[in-house]
């Protein structure tokens, strides 16, 4: 794994070359200049919790093909960061700017799945829901990917976490676009096999110049792909 | 295409609905069971229970009406598929617009369907009958959509079965007084066309006005 640490403290409350201005060359985030059209652009986003600020002034962004991880302590406000970025939540200041306007997948905690259907109505109600063409060769296609196809007919009250995770992150086999996925926690009780495939995905996507935001607190094993680490520092800046 | 979201909203509605009977059969059997109380209460009297009837029907449609509110997006909220849905790239309206409709299909068109039944238990005349169930078809769904908004404002709030109560609740006063109005116009000789044109404005004014105020709310309660 090449490992690019960027921006780790120097973009911590905002080092942001021209924060008014929009024109991207101009902007440099941390210590790098955004140069080509960006598939994120966070600048000076703040977010608190009640009276409590989570972070404030943070400024990145992902390029395409770039996959960033995002690592930081229990509560540093990662996954709220995640939110923002998906367009979920609203910072207190800052702007956030993504590619296309949405994320192209967003994949939090929770599974989005639903315990009465089976894993094929689950994954096609994702599939319509995403606007994604969803023959039934491509969902049991997806399904394989992620080595659940054999659960397919299966309620999802049935499965264990894992095997529940395996199929909500199936959807990301049925997107080909080199969009921005955002991902929380995608190993989550995952096992080897499934974080395998995962990585698999994940390396696809990038090769075709997308991106990938994405939190994790297992050490990501990506053989061959770069990572950018993005360290989020805990507790509010003074 | 946002049209599709609507339908795809309300169909996996039904799925669901469809395999857990027991729940989604609940809210009508809430009304009957309620209505039912009530003859047993103030007695046998036919007269006192035709007057009576289309209040109480009315009522305890109401309240029927509310009962499964407060799950309308809410388990979509705890799995995670809520969250889904607002970054689709479908309207968000139509999601609103779409969960509606399920419940609608699901809560008042059962109570549309059980009402005659209750009609005929508090010796209600055939015209009343009929012009209960015109009421209802109008007024039901202007309960449905009323009540998406207060669901949606009241997400992942503690207390939230009670605040919908109180949110949605006074909003639904006017369908109520119209649906029954509608109901004592034709016991008195008089014709309900007055009482059901105003319940079928207020339906205009809740499609139009409901489903956008939902999506927000939706929005908010997420942030």
């Amino acid at each position: 794994m090449r490992t690019a640490v960027w921006a780790a403290t120097g973009c911590w409350r905002g080092r942001v070359g021209s924060a008014k201005s929009r024109a991207l060359p101009s902007i440099h985030v941390g210590n790098r200049p955004i140069s080509a059209p960006a598939s994120l652009v966070a600048l000076n986003v703040s977010c608190r919790r009640g009276e409590e600020w989570l972070f404030r002034d943070f400024s990145f962004s992902i390029q395409p093909g770039e996959l960033v991880w995002l690592r930081g302590q229990n509560g540093s406000g990662k996954t709220s960061l995640l939110r923002i970025a998906a367009g979920l939540s609203r910072p207190e200041g800052g702007t956030v700017t993504v590619s296309g306007g949405r994320p192209g997948a967003y994949i939090g905690h929770a599974n989005a799945l639903k315990d009465d259907l089976t894993v094929t109505e689950s994954l096609a109600f994702l599939a319509r829901l995403h606007g994604l063409e969803c023959p039934s060769q491509r969902i049991n296609a997806a399904l394989r990917t992620l080595a659940i196809h054999h659960r397919r007919h299966a309620f999802v009250r049935t499965l264990s976490q894992g095997q529940r995770r395996r199929v909500a992150l199936a959807r990301l086999a049925l997107e080909h676009e080199p969009s921005l996925w955002i991902l929380d926690e995608p190993f989550d009780a995952l096992d080897t096999q499934g974080i395998e495939a995962v990585n698999q995905l994940l390396a696809a996507h990038l090769a075709r110049r997308g991106s990938v935001f994405l939190t994790s607190h297992l050490a990501l094993s990506l053989p061959d792909t770069p990572v950018s680490e993005l360290e989020f520092p805990a507790g509010a800046p003074p | 295409m946002s049209g599709g979201v609507f339908m795809l909203v309300a169909a996996r509605d039904l799925r669901l609905a469809g395999r857990r009977r027991f729940e989604a059969l609940l809210p009508v059997v809430f009304f009957i069971v309620a209505a039912s109380l009530f003859p047993l209460g103030v007695g046998p009297e036919p007269q006192v229970l035709r007057q009576i009837a289309p209040g109480v029907v009315w009522v305890c449609a109401l309240l029927a009406a509310m009962l499964s509110l407060n799950t309308l997006f809410a388990s979509d909220h705890q799995d995670g598929s809520l969250e889904q849905m607002l970054l689709s790239r479908h309207s968000t309206i139509m999601v609103a617009a779409g969960k509606a409709l399920a419940h609608w299909l699901l809560t008042g068109l059962p109570l549309i369907l059980a009402a005659p039944v209750l009609g005929v238990l508090f010796d209600m005349h055939t015209q009343s009958i009929l012009t209960m169930v015109a009421g209802l078809v109008l007024g039901t769904p202007v309960l449905s959509l009323l009540g998406s908004i207060g669901a949606a404002l009241t997400l992942g709030l503690r207390s939230g079965g009670v605040l919908i109560l109180l949110l949605v609740l006074p909003l639904c006063i006017p369908v109520l007084i119209f649906g029954a109005g509608a109901v004592g116009s034709v016991d008195v000789g008089l014709s309900a066309a007055g009482h059901l044109s105003l319940l079928g404005a207020l339906l205009l004014l809740a499609l139009v006005a409901a489903p956008p105020a939902a999506a927000a709310a939706l929005r908010i309660s997420m942030s």
